[in-house]
């Protein structure tokens, strides 16, 4: 664990900077897929960062519903450097929605930018686990295997390192399925499938599941409703091309 | 190179022709509810294995570590003793700038909801300063709020103290809800965290 970074006077943040790094090589690999999709890579990162930027400011706002009397009185508190005081769902909610506006504005193709953007999102996963480590967060259920870790006043699983490993697995697997000659949204798609079977299977070793109807791990669920509806959408995508063999015959 | 571009447009074919059938694929998503099914029950998380309440570990979810430390001035404070109060632990020592600029913020905040049964510990660390300058901090800022000096450290050591302010909300139960690293907090942020844990019954 090294949550902060001691650099002379200056304490830094350590996950926060592992993550800044994981959505700058998000944007490169996301500018580095876009041509093969026929997208132009600045369009690409003009995705990526309305997303975050509005996904930050709807977080912010999100939180302050929750609190508006308090919000109300004393307004410059939205503009807080605090990133305690965000709401994750809405900050989505709203990051998702603006992409969505600027991609139909922009009348880019959903699917090629979902496929082009796949590299990018498998790089931040990975982010996200290192980040995990660093803070200590996602920590593992207790367990006395050889290969736990002392964390949190119990040795408990190292899931941040499952999920470290799980997200570099996926990133490969991406890297070798992008030079596939698919139909499109095949690539985002068997990758949302890939990232709920690894949360399914990974979430059993957690220590900190949000529990449901008694001891079940809601995000199992949640990972289990995801995997089937993205094999629906696969199958549905690939019933959408007339003629596969005209697909796969474009490398030629 | 010619040869692995034949295998991938195999198994690219293979593929999609899984995909396309529905046959198989109703196959597939039946084998995966059902074998998902069966790992989540398998998974389920044993009775306690995820309330961490009760580990005394400084981050949300679990028990604020206990400790029992002079105040500045006289007397001792033990956090046991605070049970059925809300606790706003904050680290702190005069040398560092955000943690001067959030005081006020905190007394302000300690004042007005006291009387809900909100108790703020100003944890000196002493042991990296000195208590005539924490002293002289107090008087000079007019807090009022119990400030407790960390002479040996342990406090500091015990809640992972790796950067100043760092601020714990401890709910009636003694379990921690929120930490923040860093500071300076402004007094929506901290009323935001203490209306939903002053909220709950004593």
């Amino acid at each position: 664990m090294l949550p902060v970074l001691q650099v002379g006077p200056l304490a830094i943040q350590f996950p926060g900077l592992i993550m800044l790094a994981g959505i700058w090589l998000a944007i490169l690999a996301a500018e580095h897929a876009a041509p093969r999709r026929g997208l132009i890579p600045d369009q690409l990162s003009d995705v990526v960062l309305i997303s975050l930027v509005a996904g930050i400011v709807g977080a912010r706002l999100g939180y302050a519903l929750h609190f508006l009397d308090l919000y109300l009185e004393q307004p410059l508190a939205l503009l807080a450097l605090n990133p305690n005081t965000l709401s994750v769902f809405e900050g989505f909610a709203v990051g998702i929605l603006a992409s969505l506006v600027f991609i139909q504005r922009k009348q880019l193709a959903l699917l090629p930018v979902l496929d082009a953007l796949t590299p990018g999102i498998a790089v931040f996963a990975i982010a996200m686990g290192i980040a995990h480590l660093a803070s200590g967060d996602a920590f593992g259920a207790p367990s006395s295997l050889p290969w736990s870790i002392e964390l949190w006043g119990a040795r408990r699983h190292p899931s941040q390192v499952y999920e470290t490993l799980a997200a570099s697995l996926m990133f490969w697997i991406v890297l070798r399925v992008q030079e596939m000659q698919v139909f499109q949204g095949f690539l985002f798609t068997s990758f949302i499938a890939l990232q709920a079977t690894a949360r399914l299977i990974l979430e059993a070793f957690r220590g900190d599941s949000l529990i449901i109807a008694g001891s079940l791990r809601a995000a199992q669920l949640v990972s289990l409703v995801v995997l089937v509806a993205s094999l629906l959408i696969l199958h549905f995508l690939s019933r959408g091309i007339r003629n596969p063999d005209e697909t796969a015959s474009l490398r030629l | 190179m010619f040869y692995e571009f034949v295998l991938e447009l195999g198994i690219t074919n293979r593929l999609v022709a899984w995909i396309e059938s529905p046959r198989r694929m109703t196959l597939i998503i039946v084998l995966v509810l059902l074998l998902g099914s069966g790992w989540i029950v398998a998974s389920a998380a044993p009775l306690g294995s995820t309330t961490a309440g009760l580990i005394p570990s400084p981050r949300p979810g679990f028990l604020a570590p206990d400790f029992e430390l002079d105040l500045l001035g006289s007397g001792s404070i033990n956090l046991l003793d605070l049970r059925g109060q809300v606790v706003v632990i904050n680290l702190w020592a005069s040398w560092c700038p955000p943690c001067r600029a959030e005081m006020p913020a905190l007394q302000r905040v300690y004042e007005d909801l006291q009387g809900e049964g909100l108790i703020v510990l100003g944890v000196h660390m002493t042991a990296q300063d000195s208590p005539a300058n924490a002293n002289a901090f107090v008087q000079e800022l007019g807090l009022s709020f119990p400030v407790l000096l960390d002479r040996s450290g342990l406090v500091g050591k015990l809640y992972q103290s790796r950067a100043l302010p760092t601020t714990f909300f401890v709910d009636r139960d003694g379990v921690i809800q929120e930490v923040v690293v860093g500071g300076p907090l402004n007094e929506v942020t901290l009323r935001s965290y203490l209306q939903p844990l002053l909220a709950e019954s004593k």
